[in-house]
């Protein structure tokens, strides 16, 4: 069909032509060849036009914003000296807390912090961190999220918790439903921490309980449990050995710091732990131990 | 030499593109955003950058084909087995002729991102093929198959349009 045309003067006319006709990418001979071209072919023109009719409506749809005021934190980022130190998405989801796990190589002294004697103090001795199969990535994730949690939830006046003690019977039933074990609050009142309730979170793994504790200043405690080991590390260590000489124990306590949230955390069996609170490290030391030795009981 | 005021100057266009590339003003911002923030962070190399538009929409190509990879809610074609989502009865014609926005949301993302930098941002086929890492054939042939397939779904002649679920 159509052999007589184009004229042989003409070179042949690809689809990549056609689309550099619609987008004016042509040399104007070119353009007056292809307009010829099209002239006898009106399904071809029409196509060309639909295109054409997109490129309109899209720059209708879409030029627009160029004339809007964009956010300040665009404009932000592409100023300089704006460039933040870590992404802005990170910045924004710790809402400026900022990370500062103690490196395990460094270690630190709590063994002359707290008091001496029983199994609390030799797990402490054995707190030699980063030795137990605990990886300081993944690790660190589950403090982070225990901390995060906390400082969500800890200054929130009206719902800090979804289940109050007042229905203690309530929390326990419920959480231990959702977490598929026994989930029942520790006592703290020697430690001056009053059971505030408790809810459900949603962990890296799976579901997590968070209770909630109070001292009569007013500053607040959250113990955050995870029956799903994997999310804060593998609890079976390599070294077998050493564990199986710390009775009863998993991991030894570890130390993060997320802005002002002190957390200890640590495995024991099938849980991971998380203390978080603003309270001072030796104290969270103590009320850790406290949560270990009755946790740790058989009830 | 790019300075301060010349990436501000990009702000527009780059939410231009980001926005019809997204369709979700603050995912689209994000993603320029993050484009701003790896430009900085390469400011170093600013030097040896020939053309700043094509560099700076190849950063946003990356971030925005690995922000598509990274799995977010997961959404299922449906299909057979699906149960029906009840939809508004006002959708009188199954071939309804869609616009222009829904039927480019429903291109593949490598035609709709040809499409969008030769037509909206009009950039040289060259360009786009820098800007994309892709050869110029491939830009043509996209764009080609890109063109025609928004056509197919504005006139109503294209596929069913596939409603999606987010599981």
């Amino acid at each position: 069909m159509n052999t007589d045309r184009p004229p042989p003067s003409i070179p042949p006319v690809t689809e990549a032509d056609l689309h550099a006709f619609v987008d004016g990418r042509l040399p104007a001979e070119r353009q007056v060849e292809i307009a010829a071209y099209l002239a006898a072919r009106p399904e071809d023109a029409q196509r060309l036009e639909a295109y054409r009719a997109h490129k309109r409506e899209l720059h209708a749809l879409f030029d627009p914003v160029l004339d809007e005021q964009p956010p300040q934190r665009l404009l932000k980022s592409a100023r300089p000296r704006a460039v933040p130190q870590t992404p802005w998405y990170l910045q924004r989801l710790a809402a400026g807390i900022a990370i500062a796990v103690i490196s395990g190589a460094t270690g630190w002294g709590l063994r002359g912090g707290l008091p001496a004697g029983g199994d609390d103090a030799g797990r402490m001795a054995a707190a030699a961190p980063a030795e137990r199969g605990l990886t300081l990535a993944s690790a660190g994730g589950f403090a982070q999220r225990a901390a995060v949690a906390h400082a969500v939830y800890s200054p929130d006046p009206r719902r800090p918790v979804e289940v109050d003690a007042a229905h203690e019977d309530q929390l326990v039933a419920w959480l231990s439903k959702r977490m598929g074990a026994p989930m029942k609050p520790p006592y703290l009142q020697a430690q001056g921490y009053t059971l505030e309730g408790g809810r459900l979170l949603p962990g890296g793994q799976g579901p997590v309980a968070q209770f909630m504790y109070r001292n009569e200043l007013g500053s607040k405690l959250t113990l955050y449990v995870s029956n799903d080991v994997a999310d804060v590390g593998s609890a079976a260590g390599p070294d077998k050995a050493l564990q199986a000489s710390v009775k009863n124990t998993d991991t030894a306590f570890r130390f993060a710091r997320e802005g002002v949230v002190n957390v200890f955390y640590w495995v024991d069996g099938p849980f991971g732990y998380a203390l978080s609170s603003d309270a001072d490290r030796s104290v969270l030391a103590q009320v850790s131990a406290e949560v270990y030795r009755q946790l740790g009981t058989p009830r | 030499m790019q300075d301060d005021a010349s990436l501000l100057s990009w702000v527009p266009r780059l939410r231009r593109y980001s926005r019809a590339l997204v369709n979700n003003r603050d995912d689209a911002d994000d993603l320029v955003q993050d484009t701003l923030e790896r430009a900085w962070a390469k400011s170093n190399l600013w030097g040896g950058v020939a053309d700043m538009r094509a560099w700076l929409f190849s950063i946003m190509h990356n971030l925005h084909v690995d922000g598509v990879r990274r799995p977010r809610l997961h959404t299922v074609t449906m299909d057979d087995d699906t149960p029906e989502v009840p939809v508004a009865p006002t959708q009188t014609d199954r071939l309804a002729v869609l616009d222009l926005q829904a039927a480019l949301d429903l291109l593949p993302v490598e035609q709709k991102e040809v499409l969008l930098l030769v037509t909206l941002e009009d950039m040289a086929y060259a360009d786009v093929a820098q800007a994309l890492g892709i050869p110029i054939g491939t830009v043509m042939s996209r764009l080609s198959r890109g063109r025609e397939r928004l056509r197919g779904l504005m006139e109503g002649r294209a596929e069913p349009v596939r409603l999606k679920v987010v599981k």
